[in-house]
């Protein structure tokens, strides 16, 4: 989520050749994919127990693959701490990356690792993995005791993380951190300034001609990575036009788009585009974020690891507070905050010690292990509580929003679908903040593609049902 | 063959061969076969399906869009480098004035080469990242920032760059930032290369054409052109499989890969969309073979075109 689409030159090279550089195209990568001899799983395994529900075999070895992006490595090393003081004698290979995609995809036909944090701009597409069959349903690691606390594992996780890990009926994804996301802005200024917050767009654009008066541009966005706006457009959608409009949209119904509510979501976007209330300039994740905070704008939107990514350039007296995504009159679902799990791990079908992958699994979500989650990464985790003794001002807001949030969790699945519509609705979002269409053509071309992917029979259709 | 010869020979070329056949020929016959299945890259289940990838490459849009992008490339790369390393190389080594030490390039032409050239010892990806500072779309970019102190330039409206799909002269900004670089990193090369030809041309050529009164225009153009046709040629042809390709530029400096909304899709960027995103590995196949046999034809076409004469100094 949180992560810079940076490159070093060998991934690029690798890219290139795969992609179908002239002279040896794709092949030389896709036969290095090729299936062969499956692994050979033995299957005597340890005993089972309540401290070793998965019989976990001593003496074997696990490996895993960790994302080394925003949030960093060194909570997954802290959890290798503690697997290993209930599993002394199971060797665990960790490693960090931020090239997931490239450095496990060719491995998951063969030879896989056994935990593979499938996160970042370079992650394997999760629908695809699932379709392939490539990587395991955990529902068993659900229903297995919590690591050191009452009940199973399920008990102890926050609100949407197991529906936000399924797919097709069945548990595939373990999503260790949580995230909320909604409009920042600096309360140390505001205060000195006298302004409020707004929580409507009409306060919003009350306020909008005050800020720019003290020569500062109301609102700075990423122009580069389009699923940043399309954060805040979705999360709009379903507050206008409620929770079902967003599973209709996922679940590609006719004229989805089209439904009551979706257009006056975007209309305040096109308004704020065309009363040149954004900062000019096409910057990208961080240099906008590094705008905000020198200054040049009131408000960005993004989620709860902004604290951490730019921590060492955010200047002294900037209190970084979050507010949820400003609402209109009329909305179905206002109090909704978009907020859920996120950095995925999955297991491949294929790897060899499953069972010792799973445990690992658990050790991530126990109480200690998600405590020092929040302490290093300024994050909330994915299990309840994590939070509670770490002091910070960011983090504060995150938990006071999630507070006063309404019913439901917004969360969108159309991206993780089908990623022709996670291109298109990022080249939309674009246009749109661009100025180059107007929340009618967004909305009039997104249902044009929705409708191609539900006609298109190579694609395998998902659905949702919450 | 003398006696032995044969297996002396066959003995060298064995093991070359071998590794040829197995790392370059079998994984493109690989391919050819995963263009014919429906291949996902993630497992190892595929079931054959014929020619449908084929035929479905035929009316996807996105790779009709991708392919006037490439011919966009194909035209203008080789051309402008070409172009370019040619004038460059001729005022290095027989731009500058003649005396009777004969003819020579123009003052520093030492130091030029060098500067040239230099891109071409930098990577791809450098050159890029290195770019993207330069194009940087707002006050602090490299040319922005200097645009805009000058007044030259908006500083509420600065210059978009590779996020600028508005057309000029009927194509997107975006591909003409991107071919500026492309020119940039790719001119040096060519000039050393020209540059070694030319050198080889005698110089009592020049001579005689300066006694009879050839300014540096006619020079050129009726000497020293001419007798570098060989190595314009092979240019154009390796200049032709890079502006086939493209993908690191497009990768790393456009938004989106190919964006923005597809303004600088290309063949490349096309199938690492349905290759490692979409998961369609078969028919990413099926547009890698048939980008391979388009290049393939313009090469045989282009080296069949430019193929005279040879002229012996």
């Amino acid at each position: 989520m949180s992560v810079s689409p940076d490159l070093n030159r060998r991934t690029l090279l690798r890219r290139a050749a795969a992609a179908g550089l002239l002279v040896t195209p794709a092949a030389g990568l896709l036969s290095a994919c090729a299936g062969s001899e499956p692994a050979k799983n033995d299957d005597t395994g340890g005993a089972k127990s309540k401290d070793n529900p998965f019989g976990v075999k001593d003496g074997s070895a696990v490996k895993v693959v960790v994302f080394n992006g925003g949030l960093g490595d060194q909570w997954a090393k802290e959890d290798m701490a503690i697997f290993k003081a209930k599993h002394p004698n199971i060797t665990v290979n960790m490693s960090s990356t931020q090239k997931i995609k490239t450095e496990e995809q060719p491995k998951m036909a063969t030879q896989p690792s056994d935990l593979v944090m499938n996160s970042g701009a370079d992650s394997m597409d999760r629908s695809t993995l699932i379709n392939e069959g490539a990587i395991e349903p955990l529902d068993d690691l659900l229903t297995a005791p919590a690591w050191d606390g009452e009940g199973t594992v399920a008990d102890t996780l926050l609100p949407g993380t197991v529906s936000d890990g399924t797919q097709n009926g069945k548990f595939y994804v373990v999503n260790v951190a949580y995230t909320v996301w909604g409009n920042w802005y600096n309360a140390a200024l505001f205060k000195r300034e006298g302004w409020q917050a707004p929580t409507t767009w009409d306060e919003f654009f009350a306020l909008a001609p005050k800020i720019k008066a003290k020569g500062m541009a109301p609102y700075v966005h990423d122009a580069v990575h389009g699923y940043y706006p399309r954060w805040a457009l979705m999360a709009g959608i379903w507050k206008s036009a409620g929770k079902q409009a967003v599973v209709d949209i996922d679940n590609l119904k006719d004229n989805a788009w089209k439904a009551d509510g979706v257009l006056k979501a975007l209309e305040p976007w096109e308004k704020l585009v065309k009363d040149k209330l954004l900062l000019p300039g096409k910057l990208d994740h961080t240099q906008s974020q590094q705008a905000w905070l020198d200054g040049k704008a009131a408000f960005i939107q993004v989620g709860t690891w902004l604290k951490n990514e730019m921590s060492a350039t955010i200047p002294p007296g900037f209190e970084l507070t979050l507010s949820d995504y400003w609402s209109n009159p009329g909305d179905k679902a206002a109090k909704d905050v978009y907020a859920g799990s996120g950095e995925g791990f999955v297991v491949p079908s294929k790897a060899p010690n499953k069972e010792a992958a799973k445990e690992f699994l658990r050790a991530i979500l126990s109480k200690a292990g998600s405590a020092k989650f929040a302490e290093l990464t300024k994050s909330l985790a994915s299990t309840k509580g994590s939070g509670d003794n770490v002091q910070d001002s960011a983090l504060a807001s995150a938990n006071a929003l999630m507070k006063n949030a309404g019913p439901d969790l917004i969360s969108v699945k159309i991206w993780d679908f089908y990623a022709d519509l996670d291109k298109e609705s990022q080249n939309l979002s674009e246009e749109l903040m661009a100025g180059r269409l107007t929340a009618q053509q967004f909305v009039d071309k997104m249902q044009a593609a929705a409708d191609k992917v539900a006609k298109d029979s190579s694609i395998k259709k998902q659905t949702r049902t919450a | 063959m003398r006696h032995g010869v044969a297996r002396f020979v066959t003995g060298f070329l064995a093991l070359p061969v071998a590794l040829y056949l197995f790392y370059v020929v079998w994984p493109f016959a690989q391919a050819a076969g995963y263009s014919l299945t429906d291949w996902g890259g993630y497992s190892d289940r595929q079931q054959f399906v014929g020619l449908d990838n084929y035929v479905r490459l035929l009316s996807d849009e996105l790779i009709r869009k991708a392919f006037w992008h490439n011919v966009f490339f194909l035209v203008t790369v080789p051309l402008f480098t070409i172009a370019l390393a040619l004038l460059l190389a001729f005022l290095l080594n027989v731009g500058g004035r003649e005396d009777r030490a004969g003819i020579r390039g123009v003052f520093g032409s030492g130091l030029y080469k060098v500067i040239f050239f230099f891109p071409q010892v930098l990577s791809l990806v450098v050159i890029a990242v290195m770019w993207q500072q330069i194009y940087r779309a707002d006050g602090q970019g490299l040319i922005n920032g200097l645009l805009i102190k000058i007044g030259l330039v908006d500083a509420d409206n600065p210059i978009a760059f590779t996020n600028d799909p508005e057309p000029f002269l009927g194509v997107p900004a975006v591909l003409w930032w991107l071919l500026l670089i492309a020119v940039w990193s790719g001119a040096g090369f060519y000039m050393v290369l020209f540059s070694a030809a030319m050198q080889s041309i005698p110089k009592d050529v020049y001579e005689a054409a300066i006694l009879d009164g050839a300014g540096r225009f006619h020079t050129f153009f009726r000497i020293t052109l001419p007798l570098l046709r060989d190595t314009v040629s092979v240019a154009w042809v390796y200049l032709g499989f890079i502006a086939l390709d493209m993908f690191a530029l497009v990768y790393v400096m456009t938004p989106s890969q190919g964006g923005p909304n597809h303004a600088s899709e290309i063949f490349a960027s096309v199938i690492n969309f349905n290759a490692f995103q979409k998961g369609q590995f078969g028919y990413a196949c099926a547009i890698a073979v048939s980008l391979a046999i388009f290049t393939i034809l313009l090469a045989a076409l282009q080296l069949r075109i430019t193929r005279r004469e040879r002229i012996e100094y």
